[in-house]
């Protein structure tokens, strides 16, 4: 007889779902079916299943090809990269638990390290418009009970965030808003036509690289100030219009992505949106969220945040946290020859970085701890796979609008595997003997 | 080894009418004792004994805390310590990181500490924080008086399901206390609207600030939970608002607090001083303390604390969302805020209070003056609203105004527009120092018996918790006010729960702090149980089943204090 | 003025953090003394004397103390940290942090800086005879306060975000400037930039003046022409077109009228 477990969360975007249901063979080690997820989730879940998954860790040989060895050898690997390394960059922590995450930070603190995590390619720009201005924003159940301005801003959620739209942005009726996508207007500006923007009210094709001109043409037309004819490609009598329009709902959100954080401007571009949010609430009630992408970004981020006082680029090389992008940032301490080895966790820089960054890790003693194989695994030293959290262990995740929703265990991780805090537990007492700390 | 013995010092314990005699401490497992066969032995000769301190309201852990430590890399700047032995790096000035925290308050004596505000559903966030906040005991206060549940059920004056409702909130979310901010207006700025006057009705769920009050103190009561009501009243900031104040304050007459753990009033008003404004704009801001403080003295089942101006650049943070925003409409430097679904909403801004600015002065007397005019000083607890009204860093600073008139002369003679500050309040007139048993009164025994916890701390009694601070300062010598400042920034030997943290000044443990959280056990309520599986049904975005924080790694180590409220 | 002169004999593996290369830091100690001091590469302290030959003798004080480094100093962040005094001359190019939160004195760069040079500047001069990176004169992450006085002449071409939340001094570029020209500046910097600019230029800026004489590719839609003018800039006169801006901010008053940030463009 099967078993259904209910309220899973699940482990892969920032939306974080958590009225997945999974249903698990008798015995609780298989997974026979997922509910309620979109295809992306849905996926993670049935890929853990794979038989031909790595399940003990294996060693780069001198040509090139994989060797396996114990989690002890990989223990000590790893420990001993870290002991003799003058800094390291420990890159990642964007699918893993918080609980994980924190043993890491402790490992970097005792090895003078640097801890980044995906934001360096992806909101981190948002962080430091945040840092500049602040930002006003909420949580998801706001917008599903009271938003009636709905604005996607260089993001994609149709593609990126499936079920954000069904179960916060658009269609949910909530406490003020009983007749769901009827009682919203739904604006989306993005250079290219997209799935997102084929359900807009309203379209604003924006010219590639200037929503920064044009989410301050929106800030002037609030106060009815000047326009020229054309700001980014769009006439100033839609933005006019578009400025009444959003002035006119009674609780409006910006909901933003890429298409901003990691264009020209990049944190300008946040910054000026969040200028805007800031201006429309002199008008009416006004917010504005990062789509985050990964499941536990925002975790990485509140955990470096409360330990060490900053949400990525944590450079801990003289014993204590400093932060400042482009210089304490994955890219340009790889680009720049600053790090001597690369930790890689719950992340795919192999796949994302660009590749004179990737060609660099290549080069460098290097240790990537993945479930899954990856462009990441096959150019590092060591691959460590893991058990995939949310699905083979629990442990604490923040979604996008930064709640705590603590992931489950649904069926228990292929024989003697490792999950990423048992391994780094293992890491960090070893770096404790090696360094002469307690 | 867990035997100790205090010899020789100045003890200072209200809870036993000690006032400075040289009396000796013994400590054995844990707790206070009478005493002990073979003891390690500390000399505490020429040096201050007081119990641990107690601060009940500081925002210390949770998500408006770390909004505001990420959003302020510049709080970091230049005042960072590196990793040393088993001590962690410590950074941030105003907001310091969990390590720091920790570390700061044992180095000042303090090792309990009430986290202000937890908005529910990042309940988890807040324990996460305070298991990494190393030595002190922590609880936090979830908050109430916005909260859809409460709204409806108070609108319809239904106590017992408010009761029954607040039971099962404390548990889930292994809360301390029933906290209220800006009750009704947090709401109203669920649509940029506020409830200034506690008479504003809140939109859509036409209650006033008024009812949700007195609602929730009859629910308290019901429940009889250690602590009372811990209310931020309406009108926060506003020249003129201490009417707003004793309105809300005078919501407390003829309720009389019933519970078994020694509480005598039904309302705690926190960080007053913000609320004891005169004047109807900046240009006429005064202070309106005595009259406050008038009030408090007559009217003995409340209690305050302060929420001292200690004159810095801070960060403001608090769930008074429309305070912010109204905040960051007057000094224009960055704003966070962040609504939460049926609950709450919590708003950050950085502050600076400048001796330039005459207001900046009155803030800052108007603090004092609540102090200094107040009688019982078991009903007035020192704190700065942390980080709002300054860093609780500063205490030992504040301890020195309170303690000398001659720091709080060179302090108004420093202004400059000194003449406006003075003018402007009574500061200058007051000539009271307060004494170190009524400061024992302000941070140990009276936050302790306010919080319900005297059978625990606060006080030296044998058989309380051995939480023991040791200053190297002497009360039979003068002092130069800077010297106060000095003593109390720096315990010489502090224990918790009869475990050696500083030794020497040097922090030498970690300690093994514990989270309280009060779980009340009521009559089954079917009613409120489906009100629940309703609301997340239809309006949370987590399940019911995600919602309640369970598992050692948020709280390794819980204290549950069990209340029955059956009837 | 006392001289003390730095010369390579080692490169680190990483990049080096010369914090402790200050008038500030040398002032009063004898060459061994200086060799002696901290420099960082990644967790490692190092000594001076071990990446660099340690001649002359400093001064008394920063004022009467004149640092020069020879040799590659590509590697080398963090130069003239702090500084309140004195003088630095780098004889060829160097890396992030160039006078970093720099209150006095000069630092003379005969090649190009990298990015964050004179991050938080309070006070003094700095002079780039190549490039500048990104952030020049920029204010530290969070800090609304950036540029409070000083001034920073660079020959060649700077990067983005310069002067990012000015708030006074001067800075004068010779070549041209890439996107981003003083970001939310307020209250009274000057930048003056003698080549082009690309976009972006005044960005939310409520305060202060900038003059481009080569041109910008793309206006903010929030500067609005107002005249011309005839101006003498750093030893030119011409005419230039005045635009006030960004009209998407909140304009404070001073005495009865609006302050707002001024753009003049070169005819």
């Amino acid at each position: 007889m099967t078993k259904t477990i209910t309220d899973v969360i699940c482990p892969f975007c920032g939306t974080l779902c958590d009225d997945i249901e999974v249903v698990v063979s008798d015995d609780g080690k298989k997974i026979v079916e997922v509910m309620n997820a979109c295809a992306i989730g849905y996926e993670k879940f049935h890929h853990s299943q794979a038989t031909d998954r790595a399940t003990r860790p294996r060693m780069q040989q001198a040509d090139g090809s994989y060797k396996e060895v114990s989690y002890d050898e990989a223990v000590e690997y790893t420990a001993q990269m870290f002991a003799k390394s003058k800094k390291t960059l420990m890159y990642g922590w964007s699918s893993t638990n918080c609980e994980a995450q924190s043993v890491g930070h402790e490992i970097a603190e005792i090895c003078g390290s640097v801890v980044d995590n995906t934001a360096t390619v992806c909101h981190g720009t948002t962080l430091i418009a945040v840092q500049d201005v602040g930002i006003p924003s909420c949580t998801l159940g706001e917008i599903k009970n009271r938003a009636d301005r709905i604005l996607f801003w260089g993001c994609n959620p149709a593609h990126a965030h499936p079920r954000h739209m069904s179960r916060y942005s658009i269609f949910p009726r909530g406490f003020f808003t009983g007749k769901g996508q009827h009682s919203r207007k739904v604006v989306v500006v993005d250079p290219r036509p997209t799935d997102t923007s084929k359900m807009a009210d309203y379209y604003f094709q924006v010219e590639q690289g200037r929503d920064y001109e044009l989410l301050q043409a929106f800030r002037a037309a609030l106060k009815h100030e000047w326009l020229p004819d054309v700001v980014a490609g769009i006439p100033k009598e839609r933005i006019y219009e578009g400025a009444d329009m959003l002035k006119a709902g009674r609780f409006g959100i910006i909901f933003f992505g890429m298409g901003v954080t990691q264009t020209l401007s990049k944190n300008h571009n946040i910054d000026a949106a969040i200028m805007l949010t800031k201006d429309l609430n002199e008008y009416t009630k006004f917010n504005i969220m990062p789509m985050r992408g990964h499941y536990n970004v925002t975790g990485s981020g509140e955990v470096l945040g409360w330990q060490f006082g900053f949400p990525y680029a944590v450079d801990i090389s003289r014993g204590f946290a400093r932060y400042n992008p482009g210089d304490t940032t994955s890219n340009d301490l790889l680009m720049r020859g600053d790090v001597d080895s690369v930790f890689v966790i719950a992340s795919d820089p192999g796949a994302h970085f660009p590749w004179t960054s990737v060609k660099k890790i290549s080069e460098l003693p290097s240790v990537a701890v993945d479930p899954h194989f990856t462009p990441t695994t096959e150019i590092c030293k060591l691959h460590v796979p893991v058990a995939f959290v949310g699905i083979e262990v629990g442990g604490n995740a923040y979604r996008m609008d930064n709640v705590p929703i603590d992931t489950r265990k649904v069926v228990d991780p292929p024989e003697g595997m490792l999950t990423d805090e048992q391994f780094l537990e293992k890491v960090l007492h070893r770096v404790k003997e090696l360094k002469g700390v307690h | 080894m867990s035997e100790y013995l205090i010899k020789n010092g100045f003890v200072f314990d209200p809870t036993q009418k000690i006032n400075g005699d040289v009396k000796d401490v013994a400590i054995q497992d844990g707790k206070i004792v009478d005493k002990v066969a073979k003891p390690k032995v500390i000399d505490a000769k020429g040096m201050t004994v007081m119990a641990g301190a107690l601060d009940i309201h500081a925002h210390v852990a949770g998500p408006k805390v770390n909004i505001g430590r990420i959003f302020r890399p510049e709080d970091k700047l230049f005042n960072e310590t590196p990793r040393k032995g088993m001590m962690r790096s410590e950074g941030g000035f105003s907001i310091p990181t969990t390590y720091r925290t920790g570390y700061a308050y044992a180095r000042m004596g303090y090792t309990t500490v009430m986290e202000a505000a937890m908005p529910p559903l990042f309940a988890r966030h807040v324990h996460e924080e305070i298991r990494d906040t190393p030595i002190i005991d922590e609880g936090a206060y979830p908050v109430f008086g916005n909260n859809w549940f409460v709204l409806e059920y108070l609108k319809n004056r239904e106590i017992e399901n408010t009761a029954a409702y607040i039971a099962w909130l404390l548990r889930v979310t292994r809360g301390f206390a029933v906290k209220l901010v800006n009750p009704g207006g947090t709401e109203a700025w669920g649509w940029g609207l506020n409830c200034l006057q506690v008479t504003d009705p809140v939109p859509y769920f036409d209650i006033t600030p008024e009812e949700i009050i007195k609602g929730l103190i009859e629910a308290n009561e019901y429940l009889g939970l250690p602590h009372s009501i811990h209310l931020h009243g309406n009108n926060l900031g506003n020249p003129g608002n201490y009417t707003t104040t004793l309105d809300t304050l005078k919501l407390a007459e003829g309720y009389k607090a019933k519970n078994n753990f020694g509480r005598d009033v039904v309302m705690h008003h926190t960080h007053i001083q913000f609320h004891s404004y005169g004047g109807t704009k900046w240009a006429d801001f005064e202070s309106k303390a005595k009259e406050v403080a008038d009030y408090v003295n007559r009217q003995k089942n409340i209690s305050i604390d302060v929420g001292f101006v200690t004159l810095d650049e801070t960060t403001t943070m608090t769930a008074d969302g429309p305070f912010e925003h109204h905040l960051t409409e007057l000094n224009h430097l960055k704003w966070a805020n962040a609504d939460v679904e049926l609950e709450t909403a919590a708003g950050v801004v950085p502050y600076i209070y400048s001796p330039d600015i005459f207001v900046s002065g009155v803030q800052w007397a108007v603090g004092l003056e609540i102090a200094l005019f107040s009688k019982d000083m078991m009903r007035c607890h020192l704190t700065t609203d942390h980080p709002n009204a300054g860093p609780f860093t500063r205490y030992p600073r504040v301890l020195k105004w309170l303690m000398s008139q001659k720091a709080r002369d060179e302090q108004i003679k420093a202004f400059k527009a000194s003449d406006k500050v003075v003018s402007q309040s009574q500061i200058a007139e007051i000539d009271r120092e307060l004494t170190l048993f009524e400061v024992a009164q302000m941070t140990r025994a009276g936050p302790a018996k306010v919080l319900g916890l005297s059978h625990m701390y606060g006080g030296l009694k044998p058989g309380l918790d051995a939480d023991v601070a040791v200053y190297d300062f002497n009360p039979e010598k003068e002092h130069k006010p800077d010297e106060i400042e000095k003593a109390f920034s720096h315990v010489k030997f502090l224990w918790k729960t009869g475990t050696p943290i500083i030794t020497d000044g040097e922090i030498i443990s970690h300690g093994n702090k514990r989270t309280l959280w009060v779980n009340p056990k009521v009559n089954e309520n079917p009613q409120v149980m489906r009100d629940i599986h309703d609301k997340f049904l239809k309006f949370y975005t987590v399940t019911e089943k995600n919602y309640e924080v369970t598992g050692k790694h948020f709280i390794p180590n819980p204290f549950v204090i069990e209340v029955d409220a059956t009837r | 003025m006392q001289t003390v002169t730095l010369i390579p004999i080692a490169q680190p593996g990483l990049r080096l953090e010369v914090d402790n290369i200050s008038p500030d830091k040398f002032a009063g100690k004898t060459a061994e003394q200086i060799a002696a001091l901290h420099v960082y590469e990644g967790n490692t302290q190092h000594t001076m004397g071990k990446f660099f030959r340690v001649e002359g003798e400093s001064g008394a004080t920063a004022a009467d103390t004149r640092i020069v480094i020879k040799g590659d100093a590509t590697r080398l962040k963090y130069i003239g940290m702090r500084m309140t005094a004195g003088e630095i001359l780098v004889e060829n190019s160097t890396d992030m942090y160039t006078g970093a939160w720099m209150q006095g004195g000069k630092i003379h760069v005969k090649g190009n800086v990298d990015a964050f040079a004179a991050t938080g500047m309070k006070g003094g001069e700095l002079l780039i005879d190549g490039n500048a990176g990104n952030y020049l004169g920029a204010a530290y992450r969070g800090d609304w306060r950036g540029m409070q006085s000083g001034t920073i002449r660079v020959a060649g071409n700077v990067g983005s975000d310069m002067g990012y939340f000015m708030n006074g001094g001067t800075i004068i570029v010779g070549g041209n400037a890439d996107v981003h020209v003083a970001t939310h500046a307020e209250g009274n910097g000057k930048i003056i930039i003698k080549g082009s600019a690309k976009s972006k230029v005044g960005g939310q800026m409520v305060g202060g003046e900038i003059y481009i004489f080569g041109g910008v590719d793309v206006m903010m839609p929030t500067y609005v022409y107002r005249r011309d003018v005839d101006l003498e800039v750093d030893g030119t006169k011409a005419k230039f077109a005045l635009f006030e801006g960004d009209t998407a901010e909140r304009h404070p008053k001073r005495k009865g009228e609006v302050v707002y940030g001024k753009l003049y463009l070169k005819y």
